[in-house]
């Protein structure tokens, strides 16, 4: 195997008549990480998702998915991924057993011994026809298709909604065994938990552009932690310091925000007025998510955090 | 005091027996505005243009009473009416005699589909549970969905009687004929209410009213061909109490009694079970089904088959059985014509061999038209499967576009090979059965298979429509309607003879009247070969979902 990316995204162009769906997008997936990919709906992810899988035709752009082309390459490319939907519909006259083994032999074989340990895990009753299913269980049903599989990659498009807390457990579960049997997985989700527990890395998207990619942790540094101290003397004159925002102080208690390449100094100050407590956060992936989206919420009439 | 407490609440609930009765039925004269439009118009169009057409195409009472001797052959009569007033053929006699009968059954049609459509349909897709949530009673949906058919077949009846009166036929007999028609859509929209309430899939229950209306039309038809004017047999299809009121002839109002009790029947039927089932629910709960797929489920092959081996299975029983009572007739054509001279000389025949083998000609194109149908139905699942996203799932495999396409339209073409077969051996096997010549069995099934190369084209323009523009697919119907108004009408209005070989079927050789010739089958298959070429290399270009 190269140092090929699983799924490498440059300039990612895709219109739908005069709606410009993906407007230059970048996305990358190194091998053997999860990635998770964001953005509010109809940001582009399941457009991009399709395109991955070779179902839409990119406008513009270069895409290469386990080092091939998705459009032209689909059918070898399929053999070595396997892709969960959003909104998974099955055929109504199918048992969830029946869609399972499908979908495995078309994708080349599926394991049975994998197979019936998902399905426990899951707690997924094979014996039902598709009709008879609720969202949730039909999104097993694409899950333990999926995960059975021996592939490379695993496309997975919004793979929890649906799915109870326990059964979102059993799905971190998996995916951390997929990451550690070597596997890149790509994660589409707008719940936030989720992909600050899964994901090494993590790409933004909004109106069809990537607006951040890169891991949490760097993602972090380009943003604020939040910091709250006791101190013994007057802590106003933080507030004149490069990089802190919108101090607040109660009684002996400051709360403020500080940019992340600022926080050296502005820890040593604070220290120099004698600290009796202190509590410092690293902005969570939430926080970070908002700040793209904050003018949107302005829009809608939500404060910017 | 005490009795105005506890008689409020009761009041309070009855005064919500339909609530939101009004709303659902606005909301769905809303969504069908469309739908509505076009069927009345064409319906009422295809009866006005009929009258007036015919008016002008037989003019003298010798032209119409040649034309009532070639309508009282047996093919005629299965597909025509009882009869009536065909030793004195007026217009009006005419009409009612050929053309009711046709909108009489599309009317049904479109009466089964509206009632299904607000009802089942709405259940399976779960819509239904969203509005029932809100203040909206349990009776309603199906009220409002019966309202709106009896609105629907009432525009029929207005615009049919309008027409028909306008042509300067009697107004009492106008009026009779298109409410005759309008009771039984109806009372076949009524029968879906029950049906909907039985089964819990909207295919089902559409499919269960249809079945029911072809066997009525069967019915009257045998019916009819046992006796001139109708037999006992007859008066058990609803369809034949409304032939019966003999308008234009002898008007009589008394057979539509049966219709209208037969009507109220059964929308209290469908009242009395849907006021005692739990929404979603069919009469059947469901039953576990295997936990792993079999040997067939490992292709898209495999798969097709499995999701349209029940429909197969209704076409092959519905061909069959339509085929026999085609060739249960083989004699008795003969016959009809042996002490007719008149008819004789109108389907230009000069001995029984010739008379029989005409028939055969007519009977196999109308099962051919048929099986076009199925196959366009056949390849236009294709379109619901990718607006469901179920064909993302699969082309999401390793599967390529070309197979995936190319497995649906291989077992639409064998499936339709089958029915032919089906409908062929159907022929022949009771043909041989009343005549003793069991060499029938043969010729009948070579007869059927020869109209292939129609439906292949019919299947080519389905699928070609299905790669170029998946949105308007449904546009491959109107080669399949057209080719029956051109085999049920064209030489009834005298069709101009370009516009009757816009059907595939107008080239085939119309054996076993006339000698087979390859030539034209050599060429609809090449253009349907043609046409799947097409689509294969465009659905391979497009993006999916469209």
């Amino acid at each position: 195997m190269s140092d090929e990316p699983a799924v490498d995204v440059h300039g990612l162009t895709k219109t739908f008549g005069t709606v410009t769906a993906l407007d230059g997008l970048d996305l990358t997936v190194p091998v053997g990480q999860v990635v998770g990919f964001l953005g509010p709906n109809g940001a582009g992810k399941s457009t991009t998702i399709r395109v991955l899988l070779g179902l839409l035709r990119a406008d513009a752009g270069s895409v290469r998915v386990l080092g091939g082309d998705p459009w032209n390459e689909a059918v070898t490319l399929h053999r070595r991924l396997a892709y969960v939907p959003g909104d998974v519909s099955l055929w109504p006259t199918l048992t969830g057993g029946e869609a399972i083994d499908l979908l495995g032999r078309l994708r080349g074989g599926i394991d049975p011994q994998r197979r019936s340990e998902l399905l426990e895990r899951f707690e997924l009753d094979p014996t039902k026809k598709a009709r008879t299913y609720s969202k949730g269980n039909r999104q097993k049903v694409a899950l333990v298709a999926a995960l059975a599989a021996d592939v490379e990659l695993l496309v997975l498009d919004e793979p929890t909604s649906g799915l109870d807390p326990l059964m979102e457990a059993v799905f971190t579960e998996c995916i951390h065994e997929a990451r550690d049997a070597g596997r890149s997985v790509l994660l589409s989700s707008h719940i936030l938990a989720e992909v600050e527990k899964l994901c090494d890395r993590v790409t933004i998207i909004r109106n069809g552009r990537t607006v951040e990619a890169g891991t949490l942790d760097e993602l972090r540094h380009l943003t604020r932690s939040s910091v709250t101290a006791a101190t013994e003397r007057d802590p106003s004159a933080l507030a004149r310091l490069p990089g802190v925002h919108g101090l607040t102080v109660h009684d002996d208690r400051v709360t403020f925000l500080v940019d992340n390449d600022s926080l050296d100094t502005v820890v040593r100050e604070l220290a120099a007025l004698g600290v009796r407590s202190l509590v410092s956060a690293p902005p969570s992936l939430e926080e970070l998510f908002l700040r793209h989206y904050g003018d949107e919420l302005a829009a809608v009439g939500v404060p910017e955090p | 005091m005490s009795v105005a407490t506890t008689a409020a609440p009761a009041r309070a609930a009855d005064s919500q027996t339909f609530a939101g009765t009004t709303e659902l039925l606005r909301f769905a004269l809303r969504r069908d505005r469309r739908r509505l439009v076009i069927w009345v118009l064409a319906l009422g169009g295809l009866t006005v243009y009929s009258a007036v057409g015919l008016g002008a195409i037989y003019p003298t009472a010798a032209e119409r009473q040649a034309r009532a001797a070639v309508i009282s052959n047996p093919a005629g009569v299965l597909l025509s009416g009882p009869g009536f007033g065909t030793d004195d053929y007026t217009l009006g006699a005419m009409i009612a005699n050929e053309l009711a009968l046709t909108v009489m059954v599309a009317a049904a049609i479109m009466s089964i589909q509206l009632v299904v459509r607000h009802t089942r349909a709405e259940e399976e897709s779960g819509r239904a549970e969203l509005v029932r949530a809100a203040a909206v009673d349990r009776r309603a949906p199906l009220t409002a969905a019966l309202i709106e058919t009896a609105l629907a077949d009432a525009a029929i009846v207005a615009v049919i009687t309008a027409g028909l009166v306008g042509s300067g036929l009697a107004a009492a007999d106008s009026l009779v004929m298109a409410g005759g028609i309008g009771i039984t859509a109806l009372l076949f929209g009524a029968l879906a209410a029950v049906t909907a309430q039985l089964t819990g899939h909207a295919r089902t229950a559409s499919g269960a009213a249809l079945a029911v209306l072809a066997a009525a039309a069967v019915v009257r038809g045998v019916g009819d061909l046992l006796r001139e004017g109708g037999s006992a047999l007859s008066w058990f299809s609803p369809i034949a109490w409304a032939q019966q009121t003999r308008p234009f002839v002898d008007l009589r109002l008394w057979p539509l009694l049966l219709s209208v009790a037969a009507l109220a029947g059964l929308v209290a039927a469908s009242y009395r079970l849907v006021g005692s089932r739990d929404v979603g629910a069919g009469l059947f709960p469901p039953r576990p089904g295997p936990a792993e797929g079999g040997a067939l489920l490992s292709g898209v092959a495999g798969l097709t088959v499995r999701l349209q081996r029940p429909s197969v299975i209704g076409w092959a029983v519905a061909l069959l059985l339509t085929g026999m009572v085609f060739g249960s007739l083989a004699d008795d054509v003969a016959g009809m014509v042996a002490g007719n001279p008149q008819l004789a000389a109108a389907v230009g025949a000069t001995d029984d061999a010739d008379v029989t083998a005409g028939f055969f000609a007519a009977a196999s194109h109308y099962l051919g038209i048929a099986v076009a149908a199925f196959a366009v139905a056949s390849v236009l699942r294709g379109q619901a499967e990718e607006a469901s996203g179920r064909t993302e799932v699969l082309l999401a495999t390793a599967v390529h576009r070309r197979r995936y396409l190319g497995a649906v339209l291989g077992v639409t073409l064998v499936a339709s090979a089958l029915l032919l077969l089906v409908g062929g051996l159907g022929t022949g096997l009771a043909a041989a059965a009343v005549s003793g010549d069991t060499g029938l069995v043969a010729s009948e099934v070579g007869v059927q298979l020869v109209h292939l190369p129609a439906v292949l084209v019919c299947t080519g323009i389905a699928a070609a429509l299905l790669g170029l523009a998946p949105r308007s697919a449904a546009v491959a119907w109107t080669v399949v309607a057209w080719a029956a108004v051109v085999s049920f009408f064209g030489p009834l209005l005298h069709l101009p003879s370009w516009a009757q070989k816009l059907s595939p079927f107008a080239w085939l050789p119309r054996v076993p009247d006339v000698p087979l010739d390859v030539v034209p089958l050599a060429v609809l298959t090449l253009l349907g070969a043609g046409l799947i070429a097409l689509a294969l290399a465009t659905f391979r270009r497009r993006d999916v979902p469209a």
